[in-house]
């Protein structure tokens, strides 16, 4: 076991600075009004830097310095970004546990995560795009004997990526590693309630980017991120978050129109069928931690397996060994590598969380296990905390039709495979799913039936660069992950060449 | 008292400030992860309501000459018809594009579930 200490505390690994401004053009730059808004941890609650508040300004600076390096970043070869995009990876293993405590520092998740997903998966996420990025091949079409469709990969320019908070580092990678690999520019602005940890990130990679080609504009959601998101100097917009502003960015793009990625969250079901306690094995025991995988992250994940439907005939039993498997979850210090649970990112998350245990009981939903404010006491007890909690009820309940964002997950139980499907699919959302079974055919029916774009069957949040992620019906449009992605941040040029030197003889 | 919609008078006092500062105002409901199920504030018009929406409640709010009108999609509202939402103000960060991040609060939806009564009443 280890406890790390708090960034920039004696003995700790890593240190923040005590404010951060916009990274522009290779550089620190001040905000334009001069604003800056402090940052807490939600570990405690205390602040521990301050942060530019950036505005419409701050906006146009960072957009004029990724136009100024787009056209040069673009035309390098794929082999010098591919090199460029390893150099990253690996500054970022060298210094992996820096930011995996930086990270849990910042979000409030446990270092034990971030040191064993998180950040590897970041690190492997850059390595996966240098390494697609130099199979990728155009395409020629021979379209008669004289005549060639040529197919050219061409980035689309300067992208705009608005990163969520559930994931600092992790998401900003997910967008960053596809579009730096396609040759795009790119301006970004990290969440408001975790803005620090991309600028440790960008402290340890900086020389290896030439200036301009990734900015960081912070602040605001209204003030930074609308004028970015509205931006006529964008190619594109990529956003995680929610349905609303998902929507309002759809409608900034259709002014300038451009395409957007959305990942908008989900309601996700973990289906689980009667078989899996047919013995007490293995496989039974990877099923309940599939269960308890709702609380990882601190349920704060746009996939959280936040409805749990179990067969009938496994019900009691399996939601009784799914309780005590809950019950033994360790909450605590979120830097403890011991601890399993750490804080919610913000003081209006737990809040929200809160709100939802209240209007679950009053639906009627019985709590089996947790449904309060967790109070670790000492210095944590200003901490954004809620223990991990276990509603039973029915899907009709809002607790089971809202992505509460918490470690919480809801539980009702289904009578055979078609009323299996129909609860899974009577959601808004589809973005992903867990199906648990030890017969491969109903696994498959099932993972073909379920309408979300991420089934995982018998296994549940693992995240490999190399496999699709995104969702369906209200869970957003488009993809992250796979070498898909470089396709989303590139334009397609045809040359269509003549090789004959006759007329077609129209004119 | 609003049927669907009510807020509570720190979130009344907000409202006032906001539409000091940025002219009349809506809201709409969110879904979805990280700041879903939070209500959105917008300068009103900015966000574009069509066909597949509901106008919840036009709230009135004393020392606010217009109604503010709060949204959510018709699918949502599905799924939240039978709970009455009072709009509430906590300390928070925020996100998303709402108007009062700025000020270091985060309008909150605390909800109850409608009466027969209420629901009698709403649907005649």
């Amino acid at each position: 076991m280890t406890v790390y200490s708090p960034p920039g505390s004696d003995g700790a690994v890593v240190s923040y600075e005590s404010r951060y401004d916009h990274w522009i053009g290779g550089e620190y730059v001040p905000p334009a009004k001069g604003q800056y808004f402090s940052n807490p941890s939600p570990v405690t609650g205390q602040t521990f830097c301050e942060i530019a508040r950036g505005t419409a300004e701050d906006v146009e600076r960072a957009l004029d310095a990724a136009h100024g390096a787009a056209d040069a970043w673009g035309r390098t070869s794929a082999a010098e970004r591919a090199n460029i995009l390893n150099k990253i990876a690996d500054r970022m293993e060298a210094n992996l546990e820096q930011l995996a405590v930086a990270e849990a520092w910042e979000n409030g998740k446990a270092v034990r995560e971030t040191l064993a997903a998180d950040i590897p998966l970041a690190i492997d996420h850059f390595r996966y795009f240098a390494g697609v990025l130099r199979a990728q091949e155009g395409t020629l079409g021979e379209i008669d004997e004289d005549t060639v469709a040529y197919h050219f990969h061409e980035p689309l320019g300067v992208v705009a990526q608005i990163i969520p908070w559930n994931f600092p580092i992790l998401m900003a990678v997910w967008k960053l590693a596809p579009a730096l690999a396609a040759g795009n520019a790119v301006v970004l602005k990290p969440a408001e309630q975790t803005p620090a940890s991309i600028h440790y990130w960008m402290s340890l990679v900086q020389d290896l980017l030439p200036p301009g080609v990734v900015n960081i504009v912070n602040g605001f959601g209204v003030e930074a991120g609308k004028p970015l998101a509205s931006s006529n100097r964008v190619a594109k917009v990529a956003f995680t978050g929610e349905t609303t502003t998902g929507r309002l960015i759809m409608q900034y793009a259709s002014e300038n129109i451009i395409p957007v990625t959305l990942e908008l969250g989900g309601k996700s079901p973990n289906i689980f069928f009667d078989d899996v306690s047919s013995a007490d094995d293995d496989f039974f025991d990877k099923a309940l931690e599939g269960f308890a995988m709702f609380a990882l992250n601190q349920g704060e994940v746009c996939t959280c397996p936040s409805r749990a439907l179990i067969q009938q005939g496994h019900y009691a039993d399996f939601l009784a060994a799914g309780v005590k498997r809950v019950e033994n979850l360790k909450q605590g210090n979120p830097l403890d590598t011991d601890t399993q649970v750490g804080a919610q990112a913000s003081n209006d998350q737990l809040e929200k969380i809160l709100s939802y245990l209240d209007i679950g009981r009053q639906e009627g939903a019985k709590v089996l296990v947790g449904g309060a404010r967790a109070d670790l006491g000492g210095d944590l007890a200003g901490g954004y905390y809620v223990q991990p909690t276990i509603f039973e009820g029915s899907n009709s309940m809002r607790i089971f039709q809202e992505e509460i964002f918490g470690p919480v997950v809801s539980v009702t139980s289904f009578t055979d495979y078609a009323d299996a499907i129909k609860l899974a699919n009577d959601t808004l959302y589809g973005l992903g799913a867990g199906v648990w079974t030890r017969d491969a055919t109903l696994a498959y029916r099932s993972g073909r039936a379920i309408k979300a774009g991420r089934v995982w069957t018998n296994c549940y949040h693992q995240y490999p660069a190399h496999a699709a992620f995104g969702g369906y019906k209200q869970s957003g449009i488009g993809r992250e992950n796979h070498k898909m992605m470089l396709d989303h941040y590139q334009q397609t040029k045809n040359l269509l060449v003549s090789y004959s030197p006759k007329a077609l003889g129209f004119f | 008292m609003g049927a669907r919609v009510d807020v509570t008078p720190a979130a009344a006092e907000l409202i006032r400030s906001l539409r000091g500062q940025h002219g009349p105002l809506m809201f709409h409901q969110s879904g979805g992860c990280c700041d879903g199920s939070a209500p959105m504030c917008y300068p009103d018009g900015e966000f574009r309501t069509g066909s597949s929406d509901v106008l919840l409640e036009q709230l009135h709010i004393d020392g606010v000459d217009e109604p503010v009108s709060f949204w959510m999609s018709t699918s949502q509202f599905e799924a939240w018809k039978h709970t009455h939402l009072t709009v509430d103000v906590v300390p928070g960060r925020g996100s998303g594009f709402s108007l009062e991040a700025p000020e270091g609060v985060r309008f909150l939806i605390r909800s109850r579930v409608l009466t027969p009564e209420e629901l009698a009443a709403l649907s005649s």
